[in-house]
């Protein structure tokens, strides 16, 4: 399969790669996907008092569009709100990425993803909660 | 990575084989000066062309145990199992509609098998056990008063397993049922005997033994007699089995395939084993969490299948890319299916998704092994330290323990 250059980049040189304590309460932790279905991604926030997202953090296992678009989206989280986060769509990592058609559902992965960080921040911190994406 | 300009090593013998340089050479003179239509019966251009046909005829029967009358020429192994199938059962179908077949078998087979449902003919598909092999109970159990044909694969594309022959062909004998099977990734790997296994028709491909692609045949039994309807009419070559010029070029070159297989299987095969033996040691002393699929020792010598663990088969292939293997993976299929036939053999889903088939041939040479050994084994560390279920493992959490969402 033809890739972007863009896509290769993230997948050879992924950035974020890493974990973080997930019971901190500083800290949000989406994890989605299923080994069954080929693709997992844990996708890990680190949030300041004003609700600023000062760190993301990821570990994938599924295909080079998997890796790449989680890679993407915690370089694009990072200082942004959690509303800013949790509207980047999905359309637009695809968009970034050029990525084929059948490999659509990685980037709708990684926006499940953020949005589950988000929701697992917003609940250890008795902030109402939002519904993760299914 | 920046192995783009490294020369790229081919590991992907079960999908094809170069064509062996003697076999091209014995080739080249019929494209061009012996170009004769082998058909053509009032002139020596079509002698000649004739006397190559039966001599490569003789060749490919040879190699099978089988009489030069029993070949018949076809494009390739699935035209072949499509012969043999449709051909068989449009015959005999009115009195034994009835067809047994098994679900790791090559998409040929059961398409061809699909397509004979849908026609009103009635289908058994066997299961497997969990090392690729069928049951020979549930064989003898399938077959009924109405069955025609029992048609099972000799050596599994993917897992490479050797399934019993001598077996089968006994009990389809005793059962007075055709035993068809497909021998494309058999030929000149194992030894092979139409009589001592009692094989009715054998499929058989030209590109997965060194030879052209494009070029097949079908074995075809005269004692006793195994009548089939063909599939391709017209000018009634090949005993009006098989309509269609013979490709000369490709015929020549599949016999001579066949004649350099059956000189050096034994030594080639004592050679590619102990590179595969070798192979597997060094995955098994480098990397924990990987998995043989299939059964370690009823195996044809050039397959490796491997799962290794947390680590998606498609994302391995991209960050090996001057090494060509393929993967069980769904992310490497049109269907976004992992292997049905990882699957059959009830490995795990997300196994599945995890495996390389390494696949070791005549041109592979040990230097070309070590590279591609030390490339993977890089490769699935790098992915482990990137994979969320790696991680898991490591904390000893059990990922089956998880409610994961399918999506």
């Amino acid at each position: 399969m033809a890739y972007s250059e863009k896509l290769i980049d993230h997948y050879e040189n992924p950035r974020n790669v890493g974990s973080m304590d997930k019971n901190e309460t500083s800290v949000g932790t989406g994890l989605v996907g299923a080994p069954a279905c080929g693709d997992v991604m844990k996708l890990q926030i680190k949030v300041t008092a004003d609700g600023i997202i000062e760190d993301a953090k990821f570990k994938t296992f599924g295909c080079g569009s998997a890796i790449a678009s989680s890679s993407l989206i915690t370089e694009w989280v990072k200082g942004k709100s959690l509303d800013e986060a949790g509207s980047i769509k999905n359309s637009q990592i695809a968009e970034e990425l050029a990525l084929p058609p059948v490999k659509i559902h990685c980037s709708i992965l990684a926006e499940d993803a953020i949005k589950a960080a988000i929701a697992d921040y917003k609940t250890k911190n008795g902030q109402v909660e939002v519904e993760a994406a299914e | 990575m920046n192995e783009l300009k490294a020369k790229p090593i081919y590991l992907d013998y079960q999908a094809t084989t170069p064509t062996d340089p003697r076999v091209v050479e014995t080739m080249l003179p019929y494209f061009t000066e012996k170009f004769g239509n082998p058909h053509s019966r009032n002139h020596s251009f079509g002698w000649e062309a004739e006397d190559a046909v039966e001599v490569a005829r003789d060749q490919v029967a040879k190699i099978i145990g089988a009489s030069s009358k029993e070949i018949i020429f076809t494009s390739g192994a699935t035209e072949s199992n499509n012969l043999a199938l449709k051909g068989v059962m449009k015959f005999y179908g009115k009195k034994k509609p009835h067809l047994i077949t098994v679900v790791t078998e090559h998409k040929c087979v059961l398409d061809s098998a699909r397509h004979l449902e849908q026609e009103g003919f009635k289908v058994t598909y066997l299961g497997v056990k969990d090392n690729g092999l069928i049951d020979l109970e549930q064989l003898k159990a399938a077959i009924t008063d109405e069955t025609a044909i029992v048609s099972v694969m000799a050596v599994n594309n993917e897992i490479g397993v050797i399934q019993p022959l001598k077996e089968i062909g006994e009990i389809c004998r005793e059962r007075g049922v055709f035993f068809h099977t497909d021998c494309a990734q058999a030929v000149g790997k194992i030894p092979l005997d139409v009589d001592e296994m009692k094989i009715d028709l054998m499929s058989i491909s030209g590109h997965k033994i060194y030879g052209p692609k494009g070029i097949g045949a079908l074995y075809v039994r005269r004692r006793p007699r195994v009548r089939v309807i063909a599939q391709i009419t017209g000018g009634g070559q090949e005993r009006g089995m098989r309509s269609g010029t013979l490709p000369t070029p490709l015929i020549v070159g599949l016999g001579k395939a066949c004649d350099i297989a059956m000189n050096e299987m034994a030594e080639e095969n004592a050679r590619i084993m102990e590179l595969r033996d070798y192979t597997m040691k060094r995955f098994r002393d480098r990397l924990a969490d990987i998995y043989l699929n299939g059964d370690e020792t009823q195996r044809v010598a050039g397959n490796l299948n491997v799962s290794f663990a947390y680590v998606e088969g498609e994302s391995l292939l991209m960050d090996i890319k001057n090494i060509a293997v393929s993967s069980g993976s769904a992310c490497t299929s049109a269907s976004l299916e992992p292997s049905y036939v990882l699957r059959a053999l009830g490995v795990d889903e997300e196994l599945a998704h995890t495996s390389l088939r390494i696949g070791i041939g005549r041109y592979t040479t040990r230097e070309e092994l070590d590279q591609a050994i030390d490339s993977i084994c890089v490769a699935v560390e790098r992915l482990r330290e990137m994979s969320p279920l790696w991680e898991m493992a490591q904390e000893g959490i059990d990922i089956k323990s998880i409610e994961w969402a399918e999506h």
